[in-house]
């Protein structure tokens, strides 16, 4: 077992010339829930394309528990344990919600099923049918989206598509959870359930997560440990209250 | 008894109506001919609907569930036509060219061929996307059709066609049947399965996808084998339904027309891609058959006028109203009002039957184009 | 000497493809839409000279243009308008339909058999060891000054920039007050204007016409297009010359004249694989 979940040594990404990010050093210990915050543009999608392997670093690398996972394909990665939302919530909006979990519980191997087997209706399809579909309206009640199970997932509230997607990233069966923005666009009641959620998740599902955020009282309120991005590089990394107080960062927020 | 009872309960009916409607027909039409025979023109017309059928619902996985549009589904018939009727004239020799063992043979050899030119049409579909990848299936297909063209007299025929040996006219139709059955189980099975989701989930959010852990690669290009292997079969059967395989039959329009049965049918609806398989054949040999001296060249026209004014009611945004308010499923609920309400609250079982829904049709055909994020190239790794 | 003679005749072909391709790219970048009913203006536009033929040559022409671009406004109109807004799969398959529609309307009308339109009897320019056909210069000199005229329209009229800043951000377009649907019906209009030139030029080296004379052009233009990057009008214009080019090349050696649509298409396919938005086309990609 490695120290850190996730380590990231001098992980950097240039586009022609710009370098969007550069030198990002992040250690997540197991259980810990993690912030990347920044001014608008720092780069903190950025770095998660990079983990989810959207992007190829060109500098440096990131390790998920001890192992290198540069250069994998993104759902290599995926398979490798690290699942991602996204800032704009990207589901499968014409399938059914419960349909949306059972997407992300196909590469688990107690779910194996071949081809040939669904092809031809073997036991093994339906057995694999019946038990995906228990284990997919599980993960939707622990998320309350259980009564909205056969509706499409365009058809949902804001607030639970975001919750669906978590679930969906979940049910891959990651080590480690990035969420992008996951409070975008909430009012602070939803934020406070999202941030209940969010520990939930912690706790019952011994999960890592690594979150970028804009809204403070989010932050403040359940992140650990944070590092804060501002042009791609890091300005502060550390608990909340002392990366918040560091003078560089409200510079970087508030201005000269 | 009980626990029989209790299993005859928990199988869901609603996924063998198709089945069972399609081998109903085959049945009538069965019992007819050995009853007393059919006209010639119902056979042939039969024979025409169960190859479109064929055609339309394989076209429907690439189309309506993968979500790539393509316009080449002809070229892959053509392969099969082609290759199953060059396998046929071979077995004529060996064993008896009309039989059914020489036609199961071609068969196979004909799907397999064709689903290997599915897997190289796939593989330029795993980079481009919407009217990129339109263009290359087009492209594909007047290829394989120019080829075929001008091969030699002795491989393949040349411009005048290739000779195939003709099945038994009389029951060939039966054989159609038993073809668009074999698509149906194929393609709904794998919709109906994990495996069908992952495609489905291809098509709804490719991005989304990846990130989940879905091989697209693999799908999009499984997609594509089923789907024109299945196609070839078709190729094979329209071989063995006529004396002569010409490569001009298998152009654009006729890819084109395939298209067609599957939008007008609901994108991402096998049913409704079989009844509009019908309905259009019906239509289009009627019209050859009723218009006749100087009235067939209002065959094409009518056609024209059809399909124009049939896409705009179906879609002008201008009149969603009037389609919400005027459809079919009104008037059949209207009908049936007394059967009472449909059973969507009961448990998901109802929506498992239904196949993941009509699609967006723009996240089709992409108004903007959508190049697959890994063709993107950031700069070039720093060495050391 | 050869080769320099299949080299013109194949810029001029390339010319006509780079006219009906400006049509196809044009209204794919403005209406976002692959106007397939593109290659059948052509047509019209042949039949319009035919008709006008016998009154007087340049009348013949003029009408043809006026026509066809009054065609591409009337179709815009009737069919792909309402379907603003709606899946560009369904425009598609309308445009399809219109594409059959204009086609069966021609057969109606002057039937299947092909009908010769001989607008004027050009002879050979003869330069010593080379012979160039005249109307081979007309359709190299046409098409030059076709492609200056639109690049400084698009480049400097009001109208043009209006086009350019459409195709760009439809949205933000609307915004800064420009009127989407007159800049589409222009744009149609345009195009179905070049198509009807394009008609008269393909028309001056082969002259004969059947209803289905603009499907095989209009195929090889819309390949033209996307060769050279679908929405870009220098694209349409490289891709053009490009495949005309190869085409006469194909075509001038026996053996594989045959196969000169499958290599035109193979072409196509290997720029695709190797740069997946054409020659000069622009690449855009989703945020994730």
């Amino acid at each position: 077992m490695a120290e850190y979940v996730l380590e990231t040594r001098n992980l950097g990404i240039s586009f022609g010339g710009l370098k969007a990010a550069q030198d990002v050093n992040l250690k997540i210990k197991k259980n810990e829930i993690y912030g990347l915050i920044g001014p608008n543009g720092a780069g903190k999608t950025t770095v998660f394309n990079m983990l989810t392997g959207v992007y190829k670093p060109t500098t440096g690398t990131f390790l998920l528990d001890g192992e290198e996972l540069k250069g994998f394909s993104q759902e290599k990665i995926n398979h490798k344990g690290i699942a991602r939302t996204f800032q704009n919530i990207r589901l499968f909006n014409n399938m059914t919600v419960v349909r949306n979990v059972m997407v992300g519980l196909h590469n688990l191997p107690e779910y194996k099923c071949s081809l040939m087997e669904s092809l031809f209706r073997l036991p093994r399809h339906f057995e694999v049918e019946r038990t995906m579909r228990e284990r997919a309206k599980e993960l939707l009640e622990i998320f309350g989206l259980i009564d909205v199970r056969n509706h499409l997932a365009y058809n949902l509230p804001y607030g639970k598509q975001r919750k669906l997607e978590i679930a969906r990233a979940l049910a891959t069966g990651p080590k480690l959870l990035l969420l992008d923005e996951p409070a975008a666009g909430m009012n602070p009641q939803e934020t406070a359930e999202l941030m209940d959620t969010i520990r939930f998740v912690r706790d019952n599902f011994d999960m890592t997560i690594l979150l970028i955020e804009h809204d403070m009282s989010l932050v403040t309120g359940i992140c650990d440990n944070v590092t804060v991005l501002n042009f791609g590089t890091t300005l502060a990394e550390g608990s909340v209250e002392e990366a918040l107080s560091n003078p560089d960062v409200i510079k970087a927020y508030l201005g000269d | 008894m009980a626990s029989f009872m209790n299993k005859l309960s928990k199988i869901k009916w609603n996924h063998y109506v198709n089945y069972a409607a399609v081998a109903i027909v085959a049945i009538v039409f069965s019992a007819m001919t050995f009853a007393g025979g059919l006209p010639q023109s119902t056979l042939f017309l039969l024979e025409k609907t169960t190859m479109n059928i064929v055609l339309a619902v394989s076209l429907s996985l690439v189309v309506g569930f993968l979500g790539e549009l393509s316009l080449g589904h002809a070229g892959f018939m053509c392969v099969g036509a082609y290759i199953g009727g060059k396998t046929a004239c071979l077995l004529d020799g060996a064993i008896d060219g009309k039989g059914i063992l020489s036609f199961i043979i071609s068969l196979a050899v004909g799907a397999l061929v064709a689903g290997v030119f599915g897997f190289i049409i796939g593989l330029p579909a795993l980079r481009l996307k919407g009217d990129y990848l339109a263009i290359v299936t087009l492209a594909f297909g007047e290829i394989v059709k120019t080829v075929f063209e001008n091969s030699s007299k002795e491989s393949f025929g040349g411009p005048i066609g290739l000779r195939t040996p003709r099945f038994d006219k009389q029951y060939l139709f039966i054989i159609g049947f038993i073809l668009v059955l074999l698509t149906m189980f194929i393609i709904q099975n794998l919709i109906r399965s994990k495996h069908g989701r992952a495609i489905t989930a291809i098509r709804d959010n490719e991005i989304a996808a990846r990130a989940t852990g879905i091989n697209v690669t693999k799908y999009k290009l499984v997609g594509f084998i089923i789907s024109s292997s299945l196609a070839g079969v078709a190729g094979v059967f329209y071989s063995f339904a006529n004396s002569t395989v010409k490569a001009a039959v298998f152009d654009y329009n006729y890819s084109i027309e395939i298209l067609i049965m599957v939008v007008l049918g609901g994108m991402g609806n096998i049913s409704g891609a079989i009844v509009s398989a019908t309905v259009i054949t019906y239509i289009n040999t009627q019209l050859q058959t009723l218009l006749t001296g100087d009235l067939a060249v209002l065959k094409d026209i009518i056609y024209a006028l059809i399909l124009v004014v049939i896409i705009i009611y179906n879609n002008a945004p201008s009149l969603k109203f009037f389609r919400e308010k005027y459809n079919m499923k009104a008037l059949v609920s209207k009908i049936f009002k007394f059967v009472g309400k449909p059973s969507a609250g009961k448990d998901d079982e109802s929506a498992w039957h239904r196949v993941p829904t009509k699609i967006e049709m723009n996240e089709i055909l992409s108004t903007d184009l959508k190049v697959v994020e890994s063709t993107l190239e950031p700069d070039k790794e720093d060495k050391g | 000497m050869d080769f320099i003679v299949t080299l013109v005749n194949g810029l001029s072909l390339g010319g006509i493809y780079a006219m009906i391709a400006l049509g196809y790219t044009m209204v794919y970048g403005i209406a976002k839409m692959l106007n397939f009913a593109h290659g059948d203006v052509i047509m019209v536009g042949g039949y319009t000279v035919l008709v006008f033929l016998a009154v007087n040559p340049v009348l013949a022409i003029v009408m043809s243009v006026i026509f066809c671009l009054l065609l591409g406004i009337v179709i815009e109109k009737v069919a792909y308008k309402p379907l603003r807004g709606a899946s560009p799969l369904a425009v598609l398959i309308t445009a399809i339909g219109v594409s059959y529609l204009l086609q069966s309307l021609a057969l109606i009308i002057f039937g299947a058999a092909p009908e010769f339109v001989i607008i004027a009897n050009l002879g050979t320019l003869d330069l010593g060891p080379i012979s160039i056909k005249y109307s081979t210069i007309i359709t190299l000199v046409a098409t030059v000054i076709v492609m200056t005229v639109l690049s400084l329209f698009v480049k400097y009229s009001k109208i043009g920039r209006a086009m350019v800043a459409v195709s760009e951000d439809r949205d933000a377009a609307r915004l800064m007050g420009i009127n989407i649907n007159m800049i589409i019906t222009i744009t149609f209009a345009i195009g179905s204007a070049l198509a009807a030139l394009a008609g008269v030029c393909s028309l001056l080296n082969v002259p004969t016409i059947t209803p289905t004379y603009g499907a095989m052009p209009g195929i090889k233009a819309f390949t033209a297009a996307v060769i050279g990057g679908i929405g870009s009008i220098p694209g349409a214009m490289v891709g053009g010359i490009l495949l005309g080019i190869v085409e006469c090349l194909c075509k001038a050696v026996p053996e594989i004249a045959p196969y000169t649509i499958a290599i035109e298409f193979a072409i196509l396919i290997v720029i695709l694989l190797v740069k997946p938005t054409g020659i000069l086309g622009k690449k855009r990609r989703e945020k994730v």
